[in-house]
């Protein structure tokens, strides 16, 4: 069940501090603080480290409904990247340390290692927020065993690059970094979990900024007139809209099962593969869709810095990317269901 | 007004899964007996009264229906796994699958007791076929501009006029049909139809076959010529069908069978692909695989909003909207993706057969019971549009 406090007050503090058009309209960045020490109060950050380690101990199915909310209103500070980061630690019983973190790597062919004198090897490409960051937590392969390092950001070269957003989806350059602490993984995650937790993130963040820009497109359409009426009017500005509905039902439809899955930890891993891949390539592809029609349906305004349309388009663009895109889990879930065999096809999805 | 769409997150029970062992081992052994060829009943009709006898002794025709008219007062989530397992099976339950789904409840909705005490017992046992007159020559997506006439007539009514392409009313014992009681009105010109339950065993009846394009006889023309229908055979409110219609599409629209119905085209293109496909044929699957999960995990999330009593008939629309549309795609897809499989005799011929019939079957996916442009009006009306 999920905890409808928590849920109030994360909608609260967004709705207060970070509502879209008044992010998209300020002139400095003195916002992002402000929402940042709320956030931080508010103990959301730490929701996915026990309560051990200082943390809030939530459950993750809460975790995943705070960051649903998140999607909606396109958070424009790393807390999917900071509870991420915060769970992976609790992964190898690593301690927790206050403030933005990030994790590395977020593309599945870049690996980092542990080198024998201790310090890391390697690079991560697109890693969201790592110059905002003060702390990264990468999941790096000590001699064929899976490790969690806490590396400070000012021990790693960072070549920022605002990509498709102002989140940035920097260059990590980790070679010769020394972690401030590193443990392995405990038993049960393997070196493929971060890949599995952040996708059924990015999947659920895909489906709540889908909401969104479902929402803003019905509205633009009701509210603009075109040849004497509401756009809305159209018969094929309404089908687009339909499609666009579709999209956003199987993209919260999806990341919802896959959200469901990890956090209930039923099935198996046959069973969470299935739901986490699926996940992010239905959500994916509904991003790349779903913004399509947004865009055309809002014209030539929605092409603008000032509306704040792209706030949700480019997130959108830039999650499908992150922990695996459409195209690499279709390609792993593909072999996995070619090496298990035709008969076995509908018995795995029936499983779920 | 605008409405939120909701596909609340929903597992099958622990006795829906026991009860998908049960049909699973049912179909096994019904293969292994001959009680049905699976590649067979794709590419016939699918209509075979002995294996629907079978079926119905088995309790799983009318199996969310009350005990007393031969139901088993069991949940819709269990009539999930039935027909999932039926379909992805192949089976050949046209004999009374559209009693079971659509006909059976607007029956239990709206006829009177002795019809109902009559007539549903008889369809749990699968003795009993169910078509639907709804379509007609000068009315197919345009429900309402149906003219097929119903005239009152001493103790019932007489019906004059066509229904056209009625699947299976020449094997079918009963139609529910949709006739014109009295004209529309200027404020509504959903008024002036009404539900009947025909019996098509009575004179003043002609069933007239149509083939298709896959060269099967599943369409029909029904002329009525005088037709006499009793007044207890009518089905609800006189002149007030439309009111009847809406709440029926959430069943009708979301089941499994609306992303299933090519689905045999999926396993044998994993089986030509072979066990370590190409990057691109690896990625073809496994995009089809999650499309298709996503599917199933939204019609399945609808069924439990209906076992919970609820009306979802925007999320039902949006799940026959994607489903067809998938399970259209699906073909072209694979053939796609199995251009460069070797061709060698045996390799793929299979494939290649179920292929050739889902591709000329493809037409109709996004047309029957309700086109994807309906549907889209309906959503879109759902999203306070129009």
């Amino acid at each position: 069940m999920p905890d409808s406090l928590l849920l109030d007050t994360t909608t609260r503090i967004f709705e207060d501090l970070c509502d879209p058009r008044t992010v998209n309209a300020a002139r400095d960045g003195q916002w992002k603080e402000t929402l940042w020490e709320a956030i931080e109060q508010s103990g959301l950050t730490l929701a996915w480290v026990p309560e051990e380690h200082g943390g809030a101990g939530a459950g993750l199915g809460d975790g995943f409904e705070v960051l649903a909310v998140s999607g909606r209103f396109a958070v424009p500070v790393p807390l999917a990247e900071t509870l991420l980061a915060g769970w992976l630690l609790a992964q190898a019983g690593l301690s927790c340390p206050s403030g933005p973190m990030t994790v590395a790597p977020s593309r599945l062919r870049d690996t980092v290692t542990v080198r024998g004198d201790g310090t890391l090897g390697g690079k991560a490409a697109a890693i969201p927020f790592a110059a905002a960051a003060d702390t990264l937590v990468v999941l790096a392969d000590r001699d064929g065993a899976a490790t969690v390092a806490r590396v400070d950001r000012s021990a790693c070269t960072i070549r920022t690059s605002p990509g498709f957003r102002d989140d940035g989806r920097d260059l990590v350059e980790l070679d010769g970094a020394r972690p401030v602490e590193l443990a392995p993984l405990g038993s049960g995650p393997d070196a493929d979990c971060l890949a599995l937790m952040g996708a059924t993130v990015r999947a659920v963040q895909i489906g709540g900024a889908l909401e969104s820009v479902l929402a803003l497109a019905g509205d633009y359409a009701r509210e603009r007139v075109a040849f004497e009426r509401p756009i809305a009017r159209f018969q094929a500005v309404q089908h687009n809209l339909a499609r666009l509905a579709g999209e956003t039902a199987a993209a919260v439809a999806a990341a919802g099962s896959a959200a469901d899955t990890v956090a209930t930890g039923t099935g198996g891993d046959d069973a969470l593969f299935l739901e986490v891949a699926s996940a992010k390539i239905r959500a994916g592809e509904a991003a790349g869709a779903g913004a399509a029609i947004a865009h055309q349906v809002h014209g030539a305004i929605g092409f603008t810095e000032e509306h704040v349309l792209h706030r949700f388009t480019r997130r959108l663009w830039a999650w499908r990317d992150d922990f695996g895109s459409e195209s690499e889990w279709a390609v792993r879930l593909g072999r996995f269901v070619a090496a298990n065999g035709a008969d076995d096809l509908w018995p795995l999805l029936a499983s779920r | 007004m605008s409405h939120a769409i909701q596909f609340d997150q929903l597992r099958l029970p622990a006795e829906a899964e026991e009860l998908r062992l049960e049909v699973r081992a049912f179909l096994a052994g019904e293969i292994a007996n001959g009680g049905f060829d699976p590649a067979a009943s794709v590419m016939r009709s699918g209509f075979d009264r002995a294996f629907s006898r079978r079926v119905g002794a088995r309790g799983w025709i009318g199996m969310t229906w009350p005990k007393r008219y031969g139901g088993g007062e069991r949940s819709f989530l269990e009539r999930y796994v039935v027909t999932e397992e039926f379909r992805v099976a192949n089976a050949p339950t046209g004999a009374h699958f559209t009693a079971d789904r659509q006909s059976g409840p607007v029956l239990l909705k709206y006829a009177p007791e002795h019809v109902k005490s009559d007539v549903l017992p008889r369809i749990t046992r699968g003795e009993c076929c169910f078509c639907i007159g709804m379509s007609e020559p000068n009315s197919g997506s345009d429900l309402f501009a149906a003219s097929t006439r119903a005239t009152p007539a001493g103790g019932g009514y007489l019906i004059s006029g066509t229904k056209l392409w009625t699947s299976n009313a020449h094997n079918a014992d009963y139609m529910i049909g949709l006739f014109r009681t009295s004209p529309s009105t200027a404020e509504n010109r959903r008024h002036g139809l009404t539900q009947f339950l025909v019996d098509l065993s009575r004179p003043g009846i002609a069933i007239n076959p149509v083939h298709d394009m896959a060269g099967r006889h599943e369409f029909n023309e029904v002329v009525f010529d005088d037709l006499f229908i009793p007044d207890d055979h009518v089905l609800g409110e006189v002149d007030g069908a439309w009111k009847q219609a809406t709440s029926e599409l959430a069943y009708e629209r979301s089941g499994p069978e609306r992303f299933l119905e090519t689905f045999y085209v999926l396993p044998e293109l994993v089986r030509v692909l072979g066990g370590d496909p190409d990057t691109r044929g690896a990625e073809g699957i496994g995009r089809l695989v999650a499309q298709l999960h996503a599917l199933r995990r939204m019609s399945v999330s609808v069924a439990g909003m209906l076992e919970a009593g609820k009306e979802p008939v925007l999320e039902g629309s949006i799940v026959k909207d994607l489903g067809t549309v998938w399970e259209q795609a699906l073909p072209a897809r694979a053939r796609d993706m199995a251009a460069f499989v070797d061709v060698a005799p045996g390799n793929r011929a299979t494939f290649d057969e179920l292929l050739e019939f889902a591709t000329v079957i493809a037409p109709k996916l996004t047309i029957q019971g309700g086109t994807t442009e309906v549907l889209r009006g309906i959503i879109a009306r759902g999203l306070g549009l129009r």
